[in-house]
């Protein structure tokens, strides 16, 4: 086990090179100059080319990705072209807010989905089934963006219950967090609900009930562990889409998360901002895959890296 | 008081039907059988004749739906287990009565330890502590001739072979010393040397522990070797019910003759391979007569009005077929008289 663990940590290095690739390389493709966007309207064209020496940006491609990569590695990140703080400081700032929501989002989507998703397995087709999966169906359908303002208008507006948008107490939480993790809270239901079924006519299922266990045994010991290893990929997967989601639901409740912060840098074209802030969320990523590969080993050890 | 004299499993017009959406399927048409203690009867017939939906019954472990117990009843040591509540049923699983399935390689749970799989039942059914149980599993690996059992109890159902996984599920079957052994074709997937090895054992076992056995199989071989009586299963009814040496000598039956034909012979010349014309009938829509009649030789009208019944002969072998009845001496006599 802890040479597995230690095998797939190596196995990021070589994952994180490629993220710093492709993030510098997709921010050389957008349009617009940096420099004459941080130069001003107007300005001379000498002004113009000494930001371009300045920032380095008229070496050679190369020349530039390696110096950012030896930045990077020392903690370097850029300065930020609108109020030129570093970058660092400004994600250091946002990171922990964004953390808070994904975890909690996340917590919703695997409580509640795999909840919602073992119920409706034990007992398929009855109605608890149908309308859990109904639900589902409506969470899947549903764009964040309109279920999250929904919340707000029910919860917020008319209930008034709780606030609206910020991010001070644990209140100001649950509504963001609801509306990031229930789309995959959905597809996790979904997910638990056909695993286990196929899980459940498996021939070790009906072993288990030769020896006499309870039902109770037999669910949560000998399918769940099972049924789980397939749910823990699309745990992993939605956790991805989940780092998406962040950008419009800070946006909408007006949190001061990574994500309005890269929202905010692109409308403004401010470059290192936006690459800080896709890496980190690259970062983020990468880590919790590694984390489902090793609950997936631990769930699953015929699992072998080679 | 449950008498010793007395079978320990008696089985008596037992049907469990299929309800699909195709029809009813009559997947077990009211069979009965006896089982005593140290006994070992055998099961015989091709795919789908009901033999495993019969083993399944005995334990109500029938997937339902779409199964369903209709008729008859299971009596275990008296007490009738189609009758009982799911708590009275779930003392005797695993406990006094225990199964081997076919498939070593699906049957076991793929990310439970194997000597975890057989403590669970010796923690639930002897009330052993979680270190005892342990020692206990360990012991029965031992007992099954797991080498170094110590280790092989840590390991998972991936990390064995196909042989050594179903001595994992023997040494599971009985580590609560049951009184009966369901063994629903415990060798058909294993290879034949391991095949000998795993029918022996469960010989041992047998003899030391003192349980009855159901050996389920479609293996004539395995009835020969294992088997003290044979029931012969045909379409959901059982055809012919006889002691094995009885069964391999004189067989009554026409299927058991065709059967017995159809094995191969060492030590004759046979360009061909004896058959059986013709197919089972569809459980869905038996005939009205003898199931086996479009298939027989020796079809005479009185077969496709009705079913014979299963009746005991002079010699004490049951045998359901018209030819050993009256009626068919009546039928001969009228045949010659017209």
């Amino acid at each position: 086990m802890m040479m597995f663990i230690l095998r797939r940590i190596f196995q990021t290095i070589p994952v994180m090179i490629g993220v710093t690739f492709v993030v510098f390389f997709i921010m050389q493709l957008v349009p617009g100059d940096p420099a004459v966007l941080l130069a001003g309207e107007g300005a001379s064209k000498e002004t113009i080319e000494g930001i371009r020496e300045q920032l380095g940006l008229n070496q050679p491609l190369y020349v530039q990705y390696t110096d950012y990569l030896m930045n990077i590695f020392r903690g370097d990140l850029g300065v930020s072209l609108k109020n030129s703080q570093p970058v660092l400081d400004e994600i250091l700032v946002r990171l922990p807010i964004t953390i808070e929501l994904a975890f909690f989002s996340i917590l919703i989507t695997i409580v509640l989905g795999m909840a919602a998703g073992i119920i409706s397995a034990i007992k398929p087709y009855s109605l608890t089934d149908v309308s859990v999966m109904l639900i589902a169906l409506l969470g899947i359908s549903l764009p964040s963006f309109w279920f999250g303002l929904m919340l707000m208008y029910l919860f917020s507006v008319k209930l008034q219950i709780l606030p609206v948008a910020g991010w001070d107490s644990i209140l100001h939480i649950i509504l963001p967090a609801v509306t990031l993790g229930a789309g995959g809270a959905a597809i996790v239901a979904r997910m638990t609900r056909s695993s286990m079924l196929e899980v459940i006519r498996q021939d070790y299922i009906r072993t288990a009930r030769s020896k006499g266990l309870r039902e109770t045994v037999i669910i949560y010991k000998h399918a769940l562990r099972n049924a789980l290893i397939p749910v823990i990929t699309v745990v992993g997967l939605q956790f991805g889409a989940l780092l998406g989601g962040t950008v419009l639901v800070e946006s909408i409740f007006a949190i001061n998360g990574l994500g309005r912060m890269i929202v905010d840098a692109i409308r403004m074209r401010d470059l290192p901002i936006v690459q800080g802030g896709v890496l980190c969320a690259s970062l983020i990523f990468v880590i919790v895959n590694l984390f489902v590969d090793i609950f997936y080993r631990f769930f699953n050890k015929r699992i072998e890296l080679n | 008081m449950y008498d010793s004299d007395k079978p320990v499993l008696e089985v008596k017009g037992l049907k469990t039907h299929l309800t699909t959406k195709n029809g009813v399927s009559k997947a077990v048409d009211g069979i009965d059988f006896s089982l005593h203690k140290g006994e070992t009867l055998g099961i015989v017939g091709e795919s789908g004749c009901g033999k495993s939906m019969t083993s399944l019954s005995i334990l109500r472990l029938i997937p339902s739906p779409p199964g369903k117990i209709v008729d008859g009843s299971i009596l275990f040591k008296g007490k009738n287990i189609v009758e009982m509540s799911e708590d009275q049923l779930r003392k005797i699983r695993g406990n006094e009565i225990s199964m081997i399935f076919q498939e070593p390689m699906t049957s076991l749970n793929p990310v439970i330890p194997v000597g975890e799989q057989i403590a669970e039942a010796l923690r639930l059914h002897q009330k052993l502590g979680k270190k005892d149980a342990w020692q206990n599993s360990i012991e029965m690996l031992k007992l099954v001739g797991i080498p170094s059992p110590e280790k092989r109890a840590k390991q998972e159902p991936f990390q064995l072979s196909g042989g050594m996984r179903q001595r994992v599920m023997i040494a599971m079957a009985l580590a609560c010393r049951p009184e009966v052994l369901i063994a629903d074709e415990p060798t058909t997937a294993l290879d034949v040397t391991i095949q000998a090895q795993i029918l022996e054992l469960i010989k041992k076992l047998q003899a030391k522990i003192g349980m009855g056995v159901i050996m389920i199989t479609h293996d004539l071989g395995v009835v020969a070797e294992t088997c003290d009586k044979v029931a012969v299963m045909y379409a959901g009814n059982i055809v012919e019910h006889a002691p094995t040496e009885q069964l391999f000598s004189d067989p009554k039956h026409p299927y058991t003759k065709g059967l017995l034909n159809s094995l191969p012979r060492i030590y004759e010349d046979q360009d061909e391979l004896a058959t059986i014309e013709g197919n089972v009938p569809s459980p869905y829509h038996l005939p009205e007569g003898c199931r086996f009649a479009s298939r027989c030789a020796h079809r005479e009208a009185i077969c496709d009005r009705k079913l014979p019944e299963l009746i005991e002969q002079s010699d004490g072998v049951k045998v359901r077929c018209w030819m050993y009845t009256d009626q068919w001496a009546l039928h001969e006599e009228k045949e010659e008289v017209l």
